[in-house]
Order: C-alpha cells, then structure tokens, then sequence
C-alpha cells in the first residue's frame, strides 16, 4: 500500500499527548483505524485533534512535540 | 434562497464593517479584521462594500449554493473549489444552484472573506450583523456559523462581473517577517529607555493566543519599568495603571513580558498600560497573521500614521476603480 500523508490542516503547535503527563495518543508502528486521534493543534487558545482520514500502521512522525507547524504540513506518514 | 452550511471549519462567522458607535458602553466596532478584503470580496460581487459576508480564520467552510450567485474570497490564500475544482481567491466567481463551495488547505495568511451577491441578510443588532459572541450580537443568533445552517442572502445587485480579479498589486498580505507601525503613546514613558528601545529592536512572534479581540506577540526580551509611587486604585504591578479606556490597536504588555493588540472585538478599558498604538493602516494585516510569524514592530510619528492611512484609502479606492 502506498504511504499516505496526514496533514494538519492548521498552523499552530503541535502535540503528540493530550496532555503533558500522558502517552502519546500513537506512537511509531501503531496500527490506527480511520477516525483515531493522532495528535492535537493548538491554536487561538484552543486544542483541535488531528483524526487519522483512513486506516494504516504509522510509520513517522516528521514533526517533533510541541513544534510549529504550518496548514498542509505532513505530521504523519501511515503505510 | 439560503446557503446551506455543510461544515464550518474552526470558526467562521458572519462580519460586515462592524458597528461602531458603542464603544464607550463596552461594545466593540467589530467587524472584519481584514476590512480591505472584506471590502473587495464585497465589490466583486457587486455589493455595497459594508455588506454582510463571512471570515474563516484557517479553515474554510462548506457551502451547499440553492440558488445560482456570484461569490469571491478575497484576503488569506485560502484557494476556493466550486464542486471539487480549484478557483482563483480575490476574483468574482460564478456558483451554480446545487454548486458546493469549499475550501483547500490554507496556502498564507489567516483570514478568507466570503462575499456572496446580495449579501448575507441575517437580522441586524444595533446596525450590524457583524458576529460578536462574547456579547451574543448579531451573527446567526449571537454566535458562530455552524453546520446544518441556512445563511439567508439579500438581493443581488446582478452588477458582478464574474472573471473580474482585483489587480495583484492592490492584494495586501504580511511578509515573511511582519512590519507592525506602532505610534507610541499616552503610557510609553512608563518604560525605561532601554525597554522603550528593546521593543522596537527584537523580533517578536505571534503566540497561539491570538483571536478576534486581541494578538499576543511573545519571543522579545521583557520590558522594564521606570520606578513610581503606585497610584490610587491601580493595581500592584508597575505595568498595571489606574483604570483607563483601550483603544482599538493599543498594545497592552502585562507585567513587560508579552505585548497584547487589541483588535476589532477588544475590551474597552482595563488597568493595564499601553505602550502605543498599532496604527490604523496595519490593523488589517494583524487579521492575516498565522500564529509563529515572526513580527517587527516599527517606530512611527503621527504624520507617518495618517499618511498611511491616506495611502490606505488610495488603494481602496483603486480597487473600486479596478472592478468598476
């Protein structure tokens, strides 16, 4: 199956937990199923979750935690 | 005929020109952030330029047309799609009834002006149908527009010209770097030369708290104050002054750490100091900024503001001359 690019479709930072103190919501390897929570945006003082479009395994994550990221930048790659 | 909402994004609401007039009972002009998009998506589709239209902050709607119209989206490149296929921003555009408008990902700036012809013709509060939630004033019942809405449209004017663009060099956008004129003001000898040096030096950048009623910028070094006896009914921080009113633009910096710009949808008065004023010409820009935008801020005089301000109403007059 080809590589399949998840995008966050708003600038802010980016976040991997849903909060400081928890895991991640998915780490490297994960298998997810179309609607998963990926990964927070938070922007305008609010969190938006970054769902999973399709079903896959996650093979990265380009962006690290708590990093800016831009609308239509790639914050995961599932396979 | 309405447009029915499909999805809205992460906010979209409802602004005309806002309602000034209020002010000083709490109640801010509002309006577009972006007043020269507003604007020209107005006149492309042939509407007053103080019609009602929508701004999307990032995302932009779904919008199911029931009846054919002309639409534009001028500010933020925020690329339109009518039924899937890809559209130029600030140009007129013709929607078929049936037709869905939505949106690609945000390519630059924050903000999409939708303008439809005839306008969106919502009840208007206190002149304006212009969205201000906190104060639960006009909009779709004093809120946001969200999906399973009927937007209703005024009558159109059926003097829009679809294919006709805005001229590129009448498009405003911040650079890669924002240059934000600031005219200091009543407070700004409450900082230290050096701080009211430091301000204008550093780079700042803007924080994810940055909304409709004011922009946070943080990343500058902290601001210092000069030493004073604390006056009566100010609070205790040396940034913190007896109560006083907040103009639109004025740039709060609670405590000296993070500048605040008040924007359409400010409080009115409040007891912080204010350093100065973004000056009226830049406001606008302030409305395309995305969060992480490395901003100057630059020093000006009162005779550079309000020549600004009469270039600024040379280009909108130049876009009218443009759509004709």
């Amino acid at each position: 199956m080809a590589k399949h690019e998840i995008k966050s479709p708003i600038p802010g930072t980016f976040f991997r937990k849903p909060s400081p103190d928890e895991p991640p919501f998915k780490e490297r390897g994960d298998k997810v199923a179309k609607g998963d929570t990926i990964a927070l945006v938070e922007v305008m003082k609010t969190f938006h979750e970054i769902k999973a479009d399709v079903e896959g395994t996650i093979v990265s994550f380009p962006v690290e935690d708590g990093e800016p990221v831009t609308a239509g930048l790639t914050i995961a790659e599932l396979d | 005929m309405p447009i029915n909402v499909i999805s809205s994004g992460i906010m979209t609401t409802i602004q005309d020109l806002g309602r000034p007039g209020y002010y000083h009972l709490g109640i801010p002009m509002g309006g577009a952030m972006d007043r020269l998009a507003m604007r020209a998506a107005n006149l492309l589709v042939g509407n007053p330029e103080d019609a009602a239209g929508l701004e999307s902050v990032f995302v932009g709607p779904e919008l199911e047309f029931t009846e054919d119209a002309t639409v534009a989206v001028c500010g933020a490149e925020l690329p339109p799609r009518i039924d899937g296929e890809e559209q130029p921003t600030w140009t007129a555009l013709s929607v078929k009834r049936g037709q869905v408008l939505s949106f690609d990902f945000l390519k630059a700036g924050a903000r999409a002006y939708i303008a439809v012809s005839g306008g969106i013709d919502t009840p208007p509060h206190l002149g304006s149908r212009a969205t201000y939630a906190i104060g639960a004033l006009g909009g779709v019942d004093g809120r946001a527009v969200q999906p399973g809405d009927s937007l209703p449209l005024g009558k159109a004017s059926g003097t829009a010209r679809p294919g006709t663009s805005v001229p590129m060099e009448c498009r405003r956008l911040p650079g890669a770097t924002a240059k934000l004129r600031v005219l200091p003001g009543l407070y700004w000898h409450r900082l230290t030369e050096d701080a009211q040096r430091r301000f204008f030096e550093d780079t700042w950048k803007v924080a994810n708290e940055a909304d409709r009623m004011g922009y946070r910028f943080q990343g500058g070094r902290p601001l210092d104050f000069v030493p004073r006896e604390q006056p009566f009914s100010a609070g205790s921080d040396p940034s913190n002054i007896t109560d006083a009113c907040y103009p639109y633009g004025s740039v709060q910096v609670p405590s000296g750490q993070e500048p605040i710009v008040l924007h359409r949808d400010a409080v009115s008065g409040g007891g912080y100091f204010m350093l100065g004023t973004v000056i009226s010409a830049d406001m606008d820009l302030i409305g395309q900024l995305q969060p992480n935008t490395p901003t100057q801020f630059v020093k000006v005089d009162m005779e550079t503001a309000l020549a600004a301000r009469q270039e600024r109403n040379t280009l909108i007059t130049a876009i009218r001359k443009a759509i004709g």
